[in-house]
């Protein structure tokens, strides 16, 4: 029973890493149709610069401050610079282009910063309170929780309450339709890139320091398991990409307690398996609306 | 012509490399209503999205309100005083009726002025005042297309380019549409250019119309010649 109390925290705070990392994709999805594959080496650049900022200055949260604002500009840098320009006609030009970008970037860091693992400090302790003998969670999971839990309201304030959130979302849906209204189609379709960058990048601050450190393909297994999040929630739906977020984290961290840690890649093919079949559109599809 | 609200001159236009209009000429006059009349695939629906700048246009001039409108962006049309309503009703069927209007008036700088153009809509069209929270793919056909003009009107056009309003409504509400577009042009000066089939409900509201065939202007005239001219209906409306 402690072993399953711990597991569950454990993995109730990977999970909102993977969250926040699903949502990012499910972002730019939204937007703009495309599986951002280059998600997880954008991030990783930012983690870096944040990295070489708490390096040079010793201010953690400075170097935090600086990984976001650099997501959000690499967002910016690839939509104006790349995607604008790839022909969308095949959904497989834009996965193509951010496979590349995947090369280019983890080339690029590899050449700055060597090839090697190196450790990252965390602002809060890693250790686990323990109440009644039970390890639950640390102080590093709650700064997770509140973090990712302040982006997912944010976000949801963003799109549900604000004009530019209601403008981004028509120009997602109906990218014609909104630029006859006047709406910057463009525009938001940068924001959007900007946003979803930046949520990325903050996934990869969270997670980076509790694996082996900042290393040029470090989110690539994130990646992986946040794909497999966004499609089990279904790739449209932000509600989705945090509740499959929530399920990869819980069975990644059972099954490698119960079983062993080698076998999670295997679980979470089993988990978009049975997903996909049952439901094919994710768990949280809206895709009926869009029939109508 | 001076004076004209719309004034397209020679517009050519197409999809790659065969153009769909050729050389086409109108005039729409303030708070006059204009009725594009052909049949399916004579470039009636391109002719608006042309004018609005969603298709390139190959050569000609648009002038709207006295100056040119090549170069204008699409988003910046509505800023001009143009409403285009396209085909299908280009309601965003996954935002609700409120987000739909609201997304209207985003644009405008005169903030009271649009909040006060979302109350006359509602009044306007009180089934929309019942269904605000109501997701556009949960509409009628007929309220989807009120909600498009709707939303258009929130904008105060000049004129509005309106593309198939009676697509696949029952012929009451086709009529009620129409109505409404004579009460608007009577009440605003608001003034219409109208892409429709339906011949008798176009010819029944507007002051002119143009005849579309295979891209090209064909006859240009009173509506009420047009109505009683059964030669030109034969060969080109089909009733």
């Amino acid at each position: 029973m402690d072993e399953f109390i711990y597991l569950t925290f454990d993995g109730l705070s990977r999970g909102l890493v993977y969250a926040a990392f699903a949502l990012a994709l499910v972002l730019i999805w939204r937007a703009a149709r495309i599986v951002n594959f280059a998600q997880g080496a954008m991030a990783v650049a930012a983690v870096y610069a944040g990295y070489s900022v708490t390096n040079a200055t010793g201010s953690y949260w400075l170097g935090f401050v600086v990984a976001l604002l650099t997501g959000l500009l690499l967002g910016v840098v690839v939509e104006r610079v790349v995607m604008r320009f790839v022909d969308h006609s095949s959904p497989l030009n834009g996965v193509v282009v951010a496979l590349g970008l995947v090369l280019i970037i983890q080339g690029t860091l590899g050449i700055i910063y060597g090839n090697e693992f190196q450790p990252v400090q965390t602002p809060f302790s890693r250790d686990a309170f323990e109440v009644g003998g039970i390890a639950l969670l640390s102080r590093y999971d709650l700064f997770v929780f509140a973090a990712v839990g302040s982006v997912v309201v944010i976000l949801t304030l963003l799109f549900t309450r604000t004009a530019v959130g209601l403008r981004m979302r028509a120009a997602a849906f109906a990218p014609d339709v909104s630029r006859l209204l006047g709406v910057s189609v463009g525009g938001m379709l940068t924001l959007g890139w900007a946003l979803a960058a930046g949520v990325g990048s903050l996934a990869g601050m969270l997670v980076v320091p509790t694996e082996l450190g900042v290393h040029p393909t470090a989110m690539d297994i994130v990646f992986v398991s946040a794909f497999a999040a966004a499609v089990v929630g279904g790739l449209d739906s932000p509600i989705g990409a945090v509740i499959g977020g929530l399920i990869v984290g819980l069975l990644l961290s059972y099954v490698s307690g119960y079983v062993d840690v080698s076998v999670t890649p295997m679980a979470v093919l089993a988990l978009l398996v049975v997903v996909l079949l049952g439901r094919p559109g994710g768990l949280f599809s809206s895709s009926k609306a869009r029939v109508a | 012509m001076s004076g004209a609200l719309l004034q397209v001159d020679g517009l050519t236009a197409g999809y790659g490399a065969a153009p769909v209009l050729h050389d086409v000429n109108l005039t729409v006059q303030p708070g006059e209503i204009v009725a594009v009349l052909g049949a399916n695939g004579a470039g009636k629906t391109t002719l608006l999205r042309t004018l609005s700048g969603l298709v390139k246009s190959a050569g000609g001039r648009v002038a709207f309100d006295g100056a040119d409108l090549a170069g204008t962006k699409v988003e910046h049309l509505v800023r001009r005083g143009i409403a285009h309503v396209p085909e299908g009703r280009g309601v965003v069927t996954e935002l609700t009726v409120d987000e739909n209007l609201r997304l209207g008036g985003l644009w405008r700088r005169d903030r009271a002025d649009a909040k006060k153009a979302l109350d006359e809509v509602y009044e306007l069209f009180p089934s929309l005042a019942q269904r605000r929270t109501f997701a556009g793919h949960q509409l009628s056909g007929g309220e989807r297309q009120m909600l498009a003009l709707g939303r258009a009107l929130i904008g105060r056009p000049k004129l509005l380019l309106l593309d198939e309003p009676s697509l696949g409504l029952a012929p009451k509400v086709t009529a009620h549409i129409m109505t409404l577009l004579r009460d608007l042009r009577e009440r605003t000066g608001l003034a219409v250019l109208l892409v429709e089939q339906n011949v008798r409900s176009a010819l029944s509201i507007a002051d002119e119309g143009v005849v579309l065939a295979l891209g090209r202007v064909v006859t240009r005239n009173k509506a009420s010649v047009l109505r009683d001219d059964a030669d030109l209906r034969h060969a080109y409306l089909g009733f």
